[in-house]
């Protein structure tokens, strides 16, 4: 038994005109002050007095959003009291409106206590609305959120079931401001969602599904939205891979390039989605031994032609790397100025870290403490995993 | 082979416990210890409890309780033989049947979450032993 989760998704050129047909009289949008600064918050509250919905914005959130920052929207939550939460931007915002809303929800829970174990009560005092900025993350379509512990210096996910959005808004329009560095960045996320859901031990013929489509649609238009933020057909279709691989991930699970992703972001604070890029090739070489097939029916659907698997796969890590060159990013942590000092000093908790990471788990090759460590040196030094 | 669930099972478990290097650096510093709850169904007779003691990657002690013997700890597992049967012998992932109910895990949630891995290495360790089934 299993199952797939997953909100209304609604998608495509002015998607966000579906704010228009909501009920009800109030809304909190949850923001950054980039998305405000960029006049998207005024098109979403324009749409939402249109449905004669009143709002306010907290638009503080933070990248890698805190425990604090999700607390002081818990405050807003308790004195406003809307019926409406939206989470707007990219998976900070998206996450801390999904976290806070959920501890408002169940007022006798802890951060901590919001467990894949344990369920929890929402859309009782409001429902919540995902509007997507970015092509990555997926936030706005899982049941997962990512909150960084401010006393432990961790990033901890939590997850429940119940915590779907009623709604994902997938605008592609939303996403044209979105630079070149952000765009690949976030690009990278989708990839390394797709690749560590198909390979993983929890995935499924559904998630399967969507992850399939999504790599193609990456592969092809990644290149064309970095090199072109107004290519219209290019962005759509990021913005579409993007939640199509947050329903296939969110609906399994990802691996070791997220616990290395999670770790590095929180100790060095460089962005989630450009460590994942980094790691994914190390991490395709890694689990060659255990999911060759797979990853060779991943390299299939990009154009790949090899028969033997493990060439297969291993050409699935070379054009990975292909594709970062193309969106200029880096191909080891050392060239993303991580010093060699600062790493050592800095390598046993990275370690610790990724072996605690929740995401790690569910990586189909079991990993010892020694791969772990083995695969950071490839990782900091650019050289293949070939262990 | 090692009838499950009995007492030799629990040693055997230990050994192999002891002898996972995943689960050890997983568990460095985990401390707390388990009940495994086998819940009678249509093979099995009568509940059965398997007591483990974790304490920084090592299993100190385990074994069956005795028929009605009741012991407090840290966090139990629980479900019907027929469940375990199905996570031993890799049928049946642990972590899902935790989230699909059909084990039952009570103690501290957000600590289990914290070492996800070690439990992960844990129910690994169960399909390390030639188990005997009823």
């Amino acid at each position: 038994m299993w199952f797939f989760i997953g909100p209304k998704v609604v998608f495509g050129e002015d998607a966000l005109d579906y704010l228009e047909q909501i009920q009800g009289s109030k809304a909190l949008i949850v923001t950054d002050r980039v998305i405000a600064d960029l006049g998207i918050v005024d098109r979403v509250r324009e749409k939402l007095k249109t449905a004669g919905i009143e709002c306010e914005v907290f638009d503080e959130v933070e990248p890698d959003p805190s425990d604090t920052t999700v607390f002081k929207i818990l405050d807003r939550l308790k004195d406003y009291e809307p019926d409406w939460i939206v989470g707007l931007g990219g998976g900070s915002s998206m996450d801390a409106a999904k976290t806070a809303w959920v501890l408002w929800e169940n007022p006798e829970k802890r951060l901590e206590d919001i467990n894949a174990f344990t369920p929890v009560s929402v859309n009782q005092k409001a429902r919540l609305i995902t509007i997507t900025t970015t092509s990555g993350t997926g936030s706005e379509v899982t049941w997962a959120t990512v909150v960084t512990d401010t006393r432990e210096h961790r990033k901890m996910i939590l997850m429940a079931k119940e915590i779907v959005p009623f709604a994902a808004i997938v605008d592609p329009k939303l996403t044209l401001s979105m630079p070149p560095r952000l765009t690949a960045v976030t690009g990278l996320d989708a990839l390394t969602h797709v690749v560590e859901s198909y390979i993983n031990s929890w995935k499924n013929d559904f998630s399967d599904a969507f992850a399939m489509k999504a790599i193609q649609f990456i592969f092809e238009y990644l290149p064309r939205a970095y090199k072109n933020g107004e290519d219209m057909e290019a962005r759509t279709k990021m913005a579409n891979a993007a939640t199509m691989a947050g329903l296939s991930f969110g609906n399994a699970s990802v691996g070791i390039a997220h616990g290395v992703a999670h770790s590095v972001g929180a100790v060095f604070g460089l962005p989630h989605g450009l460590v994942c890029g980094v790691a994914l090739p190390y991490v395709i070489e890694y689990n060659i031994p255990t999911s060759a097939k797979y990853l060779a029916e991943l390299a299939e659907l990009i154009g790949i032609r090899e028969r033997d698997e493990r060439r297969a796969a291993k050409a699935l890590a070379e054009r990975t790397r292909k594709l970062l060159r193309e969106i200029e990013i880096p191909l080891c942590l050392k060239d993303l100025g991580i010093g060699e000092k600062e790493f050592r000093e800095n390598f046993e908790r990275l370690v610790r870290l990724t072996i605690q990471d929740a995401s790690s788990t569910l990586n189909p090759r079991t990993f010892t403490r020694e791969d772990i460590e083995k695969i950071y040196e490839c990782i900091y030094y650019g050289r293949e995993v070939d262990f | 082979m090692v009838k499950f669930p009995s007492d030799d099972w629990a040693k055997a478990y230990m050994k192999a416990l002891n002898e996972n290097r995943a689960y050890e650096d997983a568990a460095l510093d985990w401390e707390g210890d388990f009940l495994f709850v086998i819940d009678p169904d249509d093979k099995l007779k009568q509940r059965t409890a398997i007591y483990l003691d974790l304490h920084h990657g090592k299993c100190r002690e385990a074994y069956v309780l005795k028929p009605g013997e009741e012991k407090k700890t840290s966090f139990v597992i629980e479900a019907p033989y027929g469940v375990w049967v199905r996570v031993i012998k890799k049928e049946l992932d642990a972590i899902r049947g935790l989230m699909t109910g059909k084990l039952k895990l009570k103690g501290d949630m957000a600590k289990v979450m914290r070492y996800t891995k070690a439990a992960q290495e844990m129910v690994n360790t169960t399909t390390a032993i030639q188990s005997e089934f009823l």
